[in-house]
């Protein structure tokens, strides 16, 4: 990966909230540790040791600072705190944290520098820090980039480790036994005669204490939980209906409320008519927000049939209203005014395509729907000085400011509860549901409403994926992949997200080429451009976000140089991968799926290899040419996190990862027509089904020198994969997404 | 109008056209059934109507009649779990979790009708009820696995 010579076009100040953080803070502020917020709201007799553990005699609590919407965080961080601490994972409540800096993201910045995952110069290091200690500055507090395990894993132990010495010394206080007799199990303390007590009855004691910091990490082989197959902790309550998300919950006298807003994003309502909807059953009110109109009403389908009821005329978006001219923006801006940042320029490009045989190929990757089953919602209760909101979301402390600014409140007056979600893959990144629920709560004060998206609502105002384009000439040489020069130009999710946030983000966005410049090959000549397209439809993170479509380029272009070259898709790979943590992966996929044995008629078998968010994931994907059409028959898959902590959630993550993948490049896109999505609910835009569903089978590799999440990893290498499948079975190449366009599935 | 839930006995005063979803979810406070698509395209909001899953999206309020509706709240506890639902928590098939009360509602109606599916059985029954986090090979495990016991017992 050194080798990868990248040259930043405008400033190596990249990156960069997060640069401008680490320089304008200074060190002292940089270096001062935030504050434990449990310490204002402990009971008397209760004790807390940093910001993730509390006892009092009632019990302990674990805090989990992360949203859960499926991926099984709020498991994982207890566990993490629980190994160390010794105690059992039914003996604490969980709890997810209050916004607050003390729960600063630690991982999240150091993703966003523009330096290969496996880059470990002084250089690569040091902007790392730096854009991490912009995190903690600023408090950044987040959910996403697969960022929770290397953002926790330390930090929780330490918590785990801190409150349990300290636990030990109370005892040792208590009892006048020397700490090192003292062990720990259970949530008790064990003295050398066998005698036992409870964390529960040392937290008196311990509250009078400072918190023992100096403490040694326990070695892998030492561990209960980590590293075994784990039981979520809210398995039971997600197999009986028990468990509630955000859109069940009931806070007492409140009110139900349904939007329509303008569905071209950006464009404002001219009028309405709501002269049926206000004299409907059920309905309260109906109020402004921004760019459309609420409907209050007495429960959620009243609201929903009256908001229905309502007419608009609506103002222009500001992106093209067609198709067309969404592809024609992105076709035009392969130009030097919209380079973004040369990612990569190995051996010499332009020299090298005077011999050999020269291919060219344009790919495209359309907007895609999030689309989680569970529709948006909050509740939010807005009084004279204070606010509360209920809701779930992945960025919690802005949602904090974004109400308090509605509200007219200061941030510290706007109580958040965060709330489990019924599926996120980047949609919880945004907040409008939360800021329009805020809009219609200052107008009602002291009432709390519950604003819940209808589906085709939810679909309307959905940021989708980005949409792009990708240019690629190569050629091939005596067999070999010699020369390639990779062009990618996509709609902005750095630029639109920050946008709404209100953050500037100076410098390239390192999303546009992901998973595609970061190629772990050494091909001789290579080269490869992002381009930022402007005036396209406002976007935001999908699952694996840039890597999605830049991938889907790479990968898929590749497989096409090395059929070219009549070379065998894995060996030609094994042969170009240019360090071992790849090439094991490789080798790991090739032994499961028996590479290069006999397929039979009228079958195909396809390959991709591709490293997001720090993770190297290959995909082999067999498939039969049916005459109903394409049938998935088997994945097999091989990741590298570097320590898989939860094998059973590792295997459903990755699953769940290559299902997204595949279902939405068969299957699925956004289009506009008029300004306005096309796609209103989940017949138009399904993903994958369950009779689509192949068998897949999952081996975690641990030869990453760092530890890494794998919620998004396992989704850019499907797409590619299926394509050199379908190829290999057909003949047939697909250069663009969603495949069904050119070719049934069965 | 009256409406027999999980064995008992409701009144609510609700229009003839309100799906027995909302009637559920806002009126009785059962939660446990899931919005998610409105039109019967994602089987989060699949109830028992005398047995046989249904979608309550799509049932208006008038064409209850007497039925007894069972919902996930009616089906199991976490002290006394439906077999389906044992084998749920074994395979540890739900990640977010918002669509396994209508798959399990459904998974449970097939094994009624159908005690040792084949995978095409599956396919069919079970393809309605949308995942968006990619469950299937862990519903496909579970179903078999409750079968297995269902047929024992």
């Amino acid at each position: 990966m050194g080798r990868a010579r990248t040259i930043a076009r405008r400033s190596f100040m990249i990156g960069s909230a997060a640069i401008l953080g680490g320089v304008a803070f200074g060190v002292y502020i940089v270096r001062k540790p935030h504050d434990n917020p449990l310490k204002a709201q402990l009971d008397p007799g209760e004790v807390t040791f940093n910001p993730y553990v509390t006892i009092s005699e009632d019990g302990i609590r674990l805090i989990t600072t992360h949203v859960d919407f499926g991926q099984g965080v709020r498991s994982i961080e207890a566990a993490l705190i629980a190994e160390e601490l010794d105690v059992e994972l039914d003996q604490f409540q969980p709890e997810f944290a209050a916004p607050d800096p003390a729960y600063y993201n630690t991982a999240n910045g150091a993703e966003l520098v523009p330096f290969a995952a496996f880059d470990d110069s002084f250089v690569a290091s040091s902007v790392r820090s730096a854009a991490g200690a912009s995190f903690k500055v600023l408090g950044l507090m987040a959910t996403g980039g697969s960022s929770t395990i290397p953002d926790q894993y330390t930090k929780l132990r330490q918590a785990g480790a801190v409150a349990r010495e300290t636990l030990r010394l109370a005892a040792s206080r208590e009892t006048g036994t020397a700490v090192e007799e003292l062990r720990t199990a259970r949530a008790k303390v064990i003295l050398p005669d066998g005698q036992e007590i409870s964390y529960t009855d040392l937290a008196a004691t311990a509250s009078g204490l400072d918190p023992v910091t100096n403490v040694t990490l326990r070695e892998p082989s030492e561990w209960r939980f980590l590293g075994k197959p784990m039981q979520r902790l809210d398995i039971l309550a997600k197999s009986t209906g028990e468990l509630k998300y955000g859109i069940d919950q009931n806070v007492a006298g409140m009110v139900h409320a349904a939007i329509r807003v303008n569905p071209r994003r950006g464009g404002t309502m001219n009028s309405y008519d709501a002269s049926a909807a206000e004299a409907m059953r059920g309905v309260r009110q109906i109020v402004p927000v921004t760019g459309g109109v609420a409907v209050i009403a007495d429960n959620t389908w009243r609201a929903f049939k009256a908001a229905n009821a309502i007419t608009f005329d609506w103002g222009q978006a500001n992106y093209p209203e067609e198709m067309d001219g969404h592809w024609q923006i992105l076709s035009d801006s392969f130009v030097e005014d919209r380079l973004d940042r040369v990612w990569r320029d190995d051996g010499d490009v332009a020299g090298s395509f005077d011999a050999g045989d020269v291919i060219t190929a344009e790919y495209r990757a359309p907007y895609v729907a999030h689309q989680p089953l569970e529709p948006l919602s909050a509740i939010v209760l807005v009084s004279e000085d204070s606010a509360e909101v209920w809701a779930g979301s992945q960025l919690p402390r802005y949602v904090q400011q974004k109400v308090a600014a509605i509200a007219g409140l200061d941030p510290d007056a706007v109580t958040f509860h965060q709330q489990f979600v019924g599926g996120s893959f980047g949609h919880r990144q945004e907040f409008e549901n939360i800021t329009l629920a805020a809009e219609i709560a200052v107008q009602i004060l002291g009432t709390p409403v519950k604003l819940t998206f209808t589906r085709e609502e939810d679909f309307a105002l959905d940021f989708p994926r980005q949409i792009g384009i990708s240019r690629s000439r190569g050629a091939v040489r005596d067999g070999q992949v010699d020369s390639w020069e990779l062009d990618i130009a996509t709609a902005s999710v750095t630029d639109s997200q920050s946008g709404r946030l209100g953050l500037p983000i100076p410098g390239p966005d390192g999303q546009i080429a992901a998973g595609a410049w970061n190629m772990p090959y050494a091909i001789p000549n290579l080269r490869v451009r992002a381009y930022r397209v402007p005036g396209l439809a406002p976007v935001s993170s999908w699952r694996s976000v840039g890597a999605s479509s830049a991938a889907f380029f790479s990968e898929g272009f590749l497989d096409e140089l090395i059929r070219v070259a009549n070379a065998d898709p894995m060996e030609e790979r094994l042969r170009l991968v240019n360090n071992d943590v790849h090439r094991k992966v490789l080798e790991a996929v090739a032994e499961m799926s028996n590479w290069g044995g006999a397929l039979g008629e009228n079958r195909g078998r396809g390959l991709a290899l591709v490293e997001s968010f720090g993770v190297p994931v290959a995909e082999v994907i067999d498939v039969t040419m049916t005459d109903r059409g394409i049938r998935i028959d088997n994945v097999w898959v091989a990741a590298d996190v570097g320590r898989v902590l939860d094998p059973v959630n590792f295997d459903n993550q990755v699953k769940g990862g290559v299902i997204w993948g595949l279902g939405h490049a068969m299957n699925s896109e956004i289009t506009y027509a008029d300004g306005m999505p096309q796609q209103t609910n989940y017949h138009e835009h399904e993903g994958m089904r369950l009779y689509q569903c192949p068998q897949i089978e999952v081996r975690g590799l641990e030869n990453n020198p760092k530890i890494r999440g794998v919620g998004e990893p396992p989704v850019p290498p499907a797409a590619p994969a299926l394509a050199s499948a379908i190829f290999d079975a057909t003949g047939m190449r697909l250069r663009e997404m969603p495949f069904h366009k050119f070719i049934d599935f069965v | 109008m009256q409406i027999k839930v999980n064995g008992q006995v409701h009144e609510v005063d609700v229009e003839a056209d309100m799906p027995l979803l909302w009637i559920l979810r806002d009126e009785l406070g059962l939660t446990g059934v899931k919005y998610g698509c409105g039109i019967a395209q994602c089987g989060a909001c699949t109830v028992q109507m005398d047995g046989m899953a249904v979608r309550s999206c799509q049932v208006p309020a008038e064409n209850i009649g007497d039925s007894e509706i069972t919902t996930i709240e009616g089906f199991g506890t976490p002290d006394s779990l439906h077999a389906v639902q044992a084998a749920w928590v074994e395979h540890q098939v739900a990640q977010c979790g918002y669509c396994q009360s209508g798959q399990i509602m459904q998974a449970a109606s097939l094994l009624a009708e159908t005690p040792d599916p084949t995978d095409e059985d599956i396919d069919l029954v079970m393809s309605g009820n949308l995942c968006r986090c990619g469950t299937y090979p862990r519903i496909r495990a579970a179903i078999k696995s409750a079968a297995a016991t269902l047929r024992e017992s």
